[in-house]
């Protein structure tokens, strides 16, 4: 094959046998001249060249979106595929709070050594600096960006941006819609995507998921997808595929994602030869509203802005069942200010929502289940007014009255830790690229950029980064070599191969004709999940949740019952080849968290923490990203280490107090 | 009030959109009243699934009230009696024991019935598509800050940004018009000076675009207003006809 054979040559870093299978691709040169250096020597693929490489964005949301509209603004031929209905409705439009960026508008001493050293620590020191530097610095052009686009984010009177903080720093770069910034971002990134699609540079496919991923050569050359209105089994080739498919947070059932939310693409993308990196890097946010029974099947987030003017707190005494407003301030525990007095009630999410799990362990949790802790804003109005309470929070306010019929202007809400976004994801290059040669992994979807926690307001951030800022220049890297190659016929033997995949494991998932539906296994898979692999995980509970795994992916595929026919709109087939998707991802975490035997950010070994109950990293055996290879359905992952090495940042034990 | 509440729920099948469709009748005994609406939905439809039969299909997805994709006639009400409040979002205390629950699709010309409550709202991907952006590439904007706006503006632009692109107004508009949709976004944009260049080609194309896909006519009933999930005023709606009013008088074409 001659197309191999240059390839080979071009891209020795394929060459496995030779290299190692990881290459992070991170340029040389100072940490700050890295991006402008790389930019302004990366290949390029001419205007006329363009028009003939195609490329296949999944998913469209904020990094979706963004980059099927740079890239078809660049005049590359783009297809892009949603499950919604619309590409305005992917799950970014939910995010509240805000998006940061290192403008230092505020004059309190930002800048994009501070964004980035704050996201470094933030994430507990298991990112890549290069690349966390890079998403600092284009930080600010997205701000630009989305006021160009017509984003209206909230101003001061004198008509310029207004900011506020956020969780984990000393500064405000927080700029913010209301609570709606994720709404707003993604509209403003859909309006530019609409324009394309009207342009005829991008076709937009609504309802269509993608089931498989089609190698040629070792290379991504398309994909396999179902219409989910008619059922109908689609091929699609490109040059380059772009995963840009979110998080795995719904393998705990439970969760803050949205309901359709799955691993789906990138899972397929992992059994094809991605490296899925750090898996059970999960981030359990500490301010949703508690569970109120078993029939729920979704957690509904209260933006972590709250806590800026909400103080946390539990009754001192242990079982203390009395109203909020019936307990005096001296039997108040208002535990985040009193442990960690220099960052108070604004400590990362993984310290917050440890310490909430904490209290309510030690028995002074509140509500009827008593998995729950106060969030009060009686000080904030007292000082602020009820109007600038009202201005800032209306909106969340609304909906926490809407969903617990309880009114937080005059009593505290009731707030509990839940699954909300996966810093892990697939391993990717500093180009974005995974192992498998024109695979592209953007947004929450890769493992990129926050170690092991995330902070707040940067998902959206680093979700547009990866879409304006980053893609429309690295992929070049890759295509510059594709110009001469056409786009495969979707009558090659691996699309033959790979759409026969699809359709076997859909006639095998319906005819199982068993008696469970497909949410009751979900439901056992993430009940294990959050017992064994959530907020608190350890080696017996870990080793059990392996076994308990394995049972639940027996089960399923022996008993689950899916009604209708393939050939139709049918949601519970949708969901059943989601979560037997779930459930292998499922069992690469609990393999994660089984290896890495430190605590760092969001990720807590209960063996390894400090005196004062503070997760305990161990650098000396730990300071690697762990990069998991497929080996067959019957093996074992194999193991393959990025070791991480930090240059300009000293890694220290994260403090707060 | 007591815990739990026993409801029928008299909902809408039509297994696609050649189907002619029916209404079907199920008991719903025992529904918790700390429930949403779409937790019922799901609780009814487990019950289906065990029972060997077709779940009901409908389109939800964040089930925090921003996605715009669940889309249920409640009642003879788009999201059902509660203001500005969308399906995902109303929860079973607003209902009464032994009450029966009708639930249907968007009925609209422009949004045919896919199955059961689920809708195609591709009709407004095409308004959006003929106008509903700024004309700019991803590159070198100017700082954000280069371009002061007026709070009052910022803030009415961003009520107007709220819509969540559900269909509500085009359900509850007699006429089925997507105007209150459609001049949201309009008015976002002619709020702000970033919309201004395409401010009066923007009213045109989309209005054409919106007429093309089968939306009625606007009467200025304001059902839509009362019954969008987001309370977008049909002020936008003026703004809309008088931006279309003077692009219709200085167009060339």
């Amino acid at each position: 094959m001659e197309c191999t054979s240059q390839f080979l040559r071009q891209h020795p870093y394929k060459n496995k046998k030779n290299m190692s299978k990881l290459n992070s691709r991170i340029p040389d040169g100072p940490l700050e001249a890295k991006w402008t250096k790389y930019k302004s020597t990366v290949r390029l693929v001419n205007p006329a060249n363009k028009r003939r490489i195609e490329v296949i964005v999944v998913g469209s949301g904020l990094a979706g979106a963004s980059a099927a509209a740079s890239l078809a603004e660049l005049g590359y031929s783009v297809k892009c595929f949603c499950f919604q209905d619309s590409p305005r409705r992917a799950h970014s439009i939910a995010a509240q709070g805000g998006i940061n960026a290192a403008k230092n508008y505020s004059n309190d001493g930002d800048s994009v050594f501070r964004l980035f050293y704050d996201t470094v620590k933030g994430g507990d020191y298991r990112a890549r600096e290069a690349n966390v530097y890079r998403l600092a610095e284009v930080s600010n052009a997205i701000i630009d960006q989305c006021v160009a686009q017509g984003v209206p984010f909230a101003r001061e009177y004198g008509g310029l941006l207004d900011n506020r903080s956020f969780g984990g720093v000393q500064v405000s770069r927080t700029f913010y819609a209301r609570g709606q910034t994720g709404q707003q971002l993604l509209l403003g990134a859909y309006s530019s995507l609409s324009r394309q699609i009207a342009k005829g540079n991008c076709q937009m496919y609504n309802r269509h998921e993608m089931l498989e991923l089609v190698t040629i050569d070792g290379k991504a050359r398309g994909i396999i997808s179902r219409d989910l209105v008619s059922g109908e089994i689609q091929r699609h080739s490109a040059h380059a595929v772009i995963l840009a498919t979110g998080g795995y947070g719904n393998v705990f059932f439970l969760s803050t994602n949205a309901m359709g939310s799955n691993a789906t693409a990138i899972w397929k993308a992992y059994k094809k030869g991605a490296f899925f990196g750090n898996p059970c890097f999960t981030q359990i946010h500490p301010t949703c509203i508690p569970v109120s029974g078993d029939y729920q099947s979704k957690l509904t987030l209260m933006s972590e802005s709250l806590r800026n003017d909400g103080r946390v707190w539990v009754p001192k005494a242990v079982g203390d069942k009395r109203k909020p407003e019936d307990i005096p301030e001296e039997e108040r525990d208002y535990y985040l200010e009193r442990r960690y007095p220099s960052f108070g009630n604004l400590v990362p999410r993984d310290v917050a929502s440890r310490a909430a799990k904490q209290v309510c362990d030690e028995g002074k949790g509140v509500g009827p289940s008593g998995l729950a802790v106060f969030l009060e804003f009686k000080d904030s109005i007292k000082r602020l007014g009820l109007d600038v309470i009202k201005e800032r929070y209306g909106n969340l306010f609304e909906m926490y009255e809407k969903i617990t019929g309880e009114d937080p202007y005059h009593t505290p809400m009731r707030i509990y830790p839940a699954v909300h976004y996966t810093m892990g994801g697939l391993w990717v290059d500093y180009n974005l690229m995974t192992t498998v040669p024109g695979l592209y992994a953007l947004g929450e979807c890769n493992f990129s950029d926050h170690g092991a926690n995330r902070l707040g307001a940067s998902a959206l951030m680093q979700g547009l980064a990866d879409g304006y800022f980053v893609i429309p220049y690295t992929i070049g890297d890759f295509l510059a070599d594709e110009i001469r190659n056409p786009v495969p016929p979707t009558t090659h033997a691996e699309f033959d191969k790979a759409e026969k995949e699809v359709k076997d494991k859909i006639d095998r998932l319906m005819n199982i004709k068993g008696k469970q539906t497909v949410d009751d296994l979900h439901k056992k898979l993430g009940k294990v999940m959050w017992e064994y692999c959530g907020m608190g995980r350890n080696e017996p509970g870990l080793l059990k949740a392996r076994t308990l795994i394995k049972e639940i992916k027996e089960e399923f595929w022996k008993d689950i019952r899916i009604p209708g026919s393939k050939d139709e709109f049918n949601t519970e087939l949708e969901k059943a080849g989601r979560v037997a998707d779930f459930i292998e991802l499922g069992a690469l975490m609990v393999e994660d968290a089984l290896l890495r035997k430190e605590s760092c950010g969001g990720h807590f070994r209960e063996e390894s923490q400090t005196e004062e109950g503070e997760a305990k990293r161990d650098d000396v055996n730990f300071s690697f990203v762990a990069a998991w290879e497929y080996a067959g359905d019957n093996s074992a992952p194999v193991l393959n280490k990025e070791e991480l090495k930090f240059d300009v940042v000293h890694p220290t034990q994260r403090s707060y107090k | 009030m007591s815990e739990t509440i026993n409801v029928k729920l008299k909902i809408w099948r039509q297994k696609n959109t050649s189907d002619k469709g029916r209404f079907e009748l199920y008991d719903m005994p025992g529904v918790s009243t700390h429930m949403s609406f779409l937790e019922m939905m799901d609780v009814l439809n487990d019950r289906l699934v065990r029972e060997g039969k077709d779940p009901v299909a409908f389109d939800h997805d964040c089930r925090e009230g921003i996605c715009g994709m669940c889309s249920m006639y409640i009642n003879g009400r788009a999201h059902g009696l509660l203001k500005g409040t969308t399906t995902c979002q109303l929860h079973m205390r607003h209902f009464e024991n032994g009450e029966t629950i009708t639930i249907e699709p968007w009925r609209a010309e422009a949004f045919p019935v896919i199955k059961d409550l689920a809708v195609d709202r591709t009709a407004f991907e095409k308004i959006m598509q003929a106008g509903g952006y700024v004309s700019m590439n991803t590159g070198n904007a100017v700082d954000g800050n280069a371009l002061p706006i007026e709070k009052v503006k910022a803030d009415e632009a961003m009520d107007a940004a709220s819509c969540i692109g559900c269909g509500a107004c085009v359900a509850s508009c007699k006429n089925a018009s997507a105007m209150l949709f459609m001049s949201a976004k309009v008015s976002q944009l002619a709020l702000l000076p970033q919309g201004e260049p395409e401010r009066y080609v923007r009213v045109l194309k989309m209005m054409e675009a919106h007429d093309e896909a089968g939306f009625g006519s606007c009467t200025n009933t304001g059902a839509c207003e009362s019954e969008c999930p987001k309370e977008i005023s049909i002020a936008h709606i003026a703004r809309f006809n008088r931006d279309y009013l003077t692009a219709s008088v200085v167009s060339e074409k």
